[in-house]
């Protein structure tokens, strides 16, 4: 029965659960937990023990019990939550979360921790409830379900006498005689007698009660256990008796077979024709009379929430931005038909451009999603890395309900994970060190977001013993990542960290090195089109922050002319323009140029000829400048022809057709139908950078900073 | 065509019956906790209720509850789906006034066949 897009559905709602969990353990850590957060996270784990049967997962199923034992012995008051039970819930919601993904990918992996977790439940039960404990260790069958496949067994037909009173509660309970009797009919011939004598006089006539009785004969291919499984559900709601008339070898096998799967039958309640049956259902009959057929079209229960497939949203998103895009179109060919920008239809068109922006909006807020459960994932991290370093570092957050693209909170796991490792293995020092530097013994790595004018921003500090420029420098050195004699300012050692290659454990430690580099890191961020910075201070932590986009849709853009070919230039990255005079210019260098910007040097290149759409030059007094920055770099400026407009954009990807395009990274189509290239910054900084180093990115700075020495 | 509720907290579970009751030909309509479910049950009328028992908002002893209690349909059958099984869960639903249970995991098979007892829908 399990499907894989079922499967699919499980795992996602498994996630949904987890998270769930882990904010309900979070809270239960930090005080702030009552009486529902236990139920809810009851219920987490209840609900993917229960669904986890379906699909055979037997470890997680197993383990999600003994979990749930417990927990449930807390929902009841019968446990009193302390540091252990603490510890060991925390844990074993770990390892419920590993037990998941193991069955996600399918891997087999058994958690390491699970054995002696399952342990420590078992005997947190125990403890508190000598008889619950019991049960806790004994084993939960998962009852997988494997079809039973007896094949075509030829049962000798046997006879039953069946005497079948119900009683006024079998009818409170939902249950219908007939159906019973249907029921029972179908497993062979039945012959059915009705036993009307009791019923009462009208005037005593009670319509919810029962007064009729049934004796039957039933002769089929079937055994005692099967007709008695008819009646499973109504048992104690009736007088029931029944007798095999025959001795025939019929084995009362099946039912034995079945009994691990408690399967149902249904029954009913005194006799009905169809008269009584009015009668029968009496005060609120016609109207909740209980004939099921006559069940109305669903009326659906209003949903809450909605799961849309993601790729649907992009496609809207899309044709939103062609929309907008549209509208521009329209707006510039009026404008060239001579239709005076007082004409009702302009006004028309401005209405046309509101409301598609409202939709532009409104598309994007499905794609938002709060980054509290990323933030709760790394409450994990934390304790996990806490506990294999020997540090005690406890994890504040703060605006967690800040809402990002959810590409950007899917992507964002992996280099955040990897910043707060190395927070707590880089960052914070050992409870002694802190301790005889003044601090108190526990560090603090704090997480937080907000919206930052059109951009998120992601804040790692950490109260540890800050960046050690020194050994990063000399690091950098060693490993020929920068030449020896570079003078880097404090800014530019900080980024020496996003160098590949670069790591500044001594000995790798089977925390953070795992491979994955802060250069990853950052190139992770800088390919969602964010930024990431660091800011330290010696004996007090580092900062490390994140600026990203809020969609991954749109682009705040400069248009500008090169060469006559239209290029859009990532607002992010450009601090200023400027229009210079000859004299703010001076030549280094045979191709070199330099230009005065309120006193300091920067270097100036030609966009044009970067991309090779034209030579290096550029005329001094018609060219315009843009001074741009980008994470890797000191300011550098770009000279174009023209600057003609500064506006939102919407990012067409160009990959799928061309391939990635060395300092373009993508395009874009103008108000008037024209499509434009977006410029990819940093690639056209490093396109430009020369070679005589290994510096990349930095060699460009570097040099720069020599020359500004010199000027 | 015969209406069933699904009331679960469970995406899965949820699916889970809604695609093996649709396969046999019921209409299956799904709440997400109690009280949609209970409120889902007064708009339309359904031949049968599956619900789960531990759910937010409203258990589904308080939608048990809530529909016996009601005034609308209020003798359809209802049954209770849990991992629990023994002679306990029988009595405890027994008393809760619920029709019929179901535990978990499920076969397709049984499912279909308990809905198709209670609601009297036996093929020929």
């Amino acid at each position: 029965m399990s499907s894989d897009s079922l499967k699919a559905t499980f795992f996602a709602e498994c996630e949904d659960l987890l998270d769930a969990l882990s904010a309900g353990l979070g809270a239960m850590a930090d005080g702030s937990a009552d009486g529902e957060t236990v139920n809810a996270i009851f219920r987490a784990v209840h609900s993917i023990k229960g669904a986890a049967g379906a699909f055979a997962l037997t470890d997680l199923v197993g383990f999600a019990h003994k979990f749930e034992t417990v927990l449930d012995l807390i929902r009841s008051d019968t446990l009193t939550v302390d540091a252990d039970v603490l510890r060991v819930i925390t844990r074993s919601g770990d390892v419920l979360a590993d037990l998941v993904e193991a069955a996600q990918t399918e891997s087999g992996e058994i958690p390491e921790a699970m054995d002696a977790l399952v342990q420590s439940l078992v005997t947190i039960a125990q403890d508190a409830v000598p008889a619950a404990g019991a049960a806790a260790t004994m084993d939960f069958a998962p009852l997988a379900f494997v079809p039973l496949d007896i094949g075509p067994i030829s049962v000798p037909s046997s006879r039953f006498a069946i005497a079948f009173r119900p009683e006024r509660g079998l009818f409170d309970n939902g249950h219908e005689p007939l159906h019973l009797i249907d029921a029972l009919r179908a497993l062979g011939d039945l012959k059915v007698e009705c036993d009307v004598s009791a019923v009462p006089p009208l005037d005593q006539f009670d319509p919810e009660n029962s007064y009729l009785s049934w004796t039957m004969e039933l002769v089929g291919p079937v055994s005692e256990g099967e007709v008695r499984r008819i009646f499973d559900f109504v048992l104690g709601l009736c007088d029931l008796k029944i007798d095999r008339l025959d001795d025939a070898s019929v084995e009362d096998d099946l039912p034995l077979a079945e009994a691990g799967q408690e399967e149902a039958t249904a029954i009913g309640e005194p006799a009905m024709t169809g008269e009584d049956r009015g009668q029968g259902l009496a005060p609120d009959a016609p109207a909740s009379g209980k004939q099921p057929r006559a069940a109305s079209a669903v009326a659906a229960a209003p949903p809450t929430t909605l799961r849309v497939d993601p790729e649907r949203v992009d496609r809207l998103i899309n044709t939103v931005g062609e929309l907008i895009i549209n509208q521009a179109v329209i707006a510039q060919k009026m404008r060239a038909m001579g239709i005076p920008p007082n004409a009702e239809v302009i006004g028309d068109l401005d209405d046309y451009r509101y409301l598609a922006r409202e939709i532009q909006e409104g598309v994007m807020a499905i794609r938002a999603q709060p980054v509290k459960p990323l933030f709760q994932r790394m409450a994990r991290i934390v304790r996990e890395a806490g506990e294999a370093t020997g540090k005690t570092v406890a994890l504040v957050t703060e605006g967690e309900g800040t809402e990002v693209d959810k590409t950007l909170v899917e992507r964002l796991a992996d280099p955040l994970t990897h910043m707060i490792r190395n927070a707590v293995d880089h960052g914070i020092e050992t409870p002694e060190k802190r301790l005889a530097a003044g601090k108190s013994a526990t560090g603090t790595v704090k997480l937080s977001a907000a919206h930052r004018s059109g951009h998120v921003e992601i804040v790692i500090t950490d109260d540890g013993a800050g960046l050690n420029r020194e050994r990063i420098l000399a690091t950098a050195q060693r490993k020929g990542l920068v030449p020896p004699d570079a003078k880097l300012s404090e800014a530019e050692i900080d980024n020496l960290l996003f160098m590949p290659g670069f790591s500044t454990a001594s000995t790798v430690t089977n925390l953070s090195g795992r491979g994955v580099g802060m250069d990853v890191v950052k190139t992770t961020i800088t390919s969602l089109g964010g930024r990431v910075t660091i800011s330290s201070q010696p004996g007090q932590g580092s900062v490390f922050t994140i600026l990203l986009p809020l969609t991954l849709a749109v682009l705040d853009g400069m248009v500008v002319t090169v060469a006559s070919e239209t290029m859009v230039l990532p607002l992010s990255s450009i601090v200023e323009t400027i229009r210079a005079k000859p004299s703010d210019f001076a030549p280094i260098g045979p191709n070199g140029m330099l230009m005065s910007v309120r006193g300091s040097h920067v270097p100036v290149l030609s966009l044009g000829g970067v991309l090779g759409l034209s030579d290096h030059d550029f005329d001094c007094e018609r060219a315009v400048f843009v001074l741009i920055q980008t994470d890797s770099s000191e300011p550098v400026a770009l000279a174009v022809d023209h600057i003609t407009d500064q506006r939102q954009v919407v990012i067409k990807s160009l990959e799928g057709n061309y391939g990635s395009i060395p300092g373009v990274s993508a395009a874009t189509i103008l108000g008037d139908g024209k499509i434009a290239l977006i410029v990819d910054t940093e690639a056209v900084l490093k396109m430009a950078a020369p070679k005589r180093s290994n510096l990349h990115a930095l060699a460009l700075e570097t040099s720069h900073d020599r020359i500004a020495h010199l000027g | 065509m015969t209406s069933v509720l699904a009331i679960d907290d469970s995406r899965t579970m949820r699916e889970m019956v809604s695609r093996t009751l649709s396969a046999a030909g019921f209409s299956v309509t799904t709440a997400e906790d109690g009280v949609l479910g209970v409120e889902a049950f007064r708009k339309a009328r359904f031949a049968a209720v599956i619900t789960d028992i531990n759910m937010p908002n409203m258990d589904g002893f308080g939608v048990i509850d809530a529909i016996r209690k009601g005034d609308v349909n209020r003798k359809v059958p209802i049954l209770v789906l849990t991992t629990e099984s023994g002679a306990a869960l029988k009595e405890r639903a027994r008393q809760a006034r619920a029709t019929g249970w179901i535990v978990k995991p499920f076969d397709d098979d049984a499912l279909v066949d308990v809905i198709r007892r209670v609601t009297g829908t036996l093929p020929e």
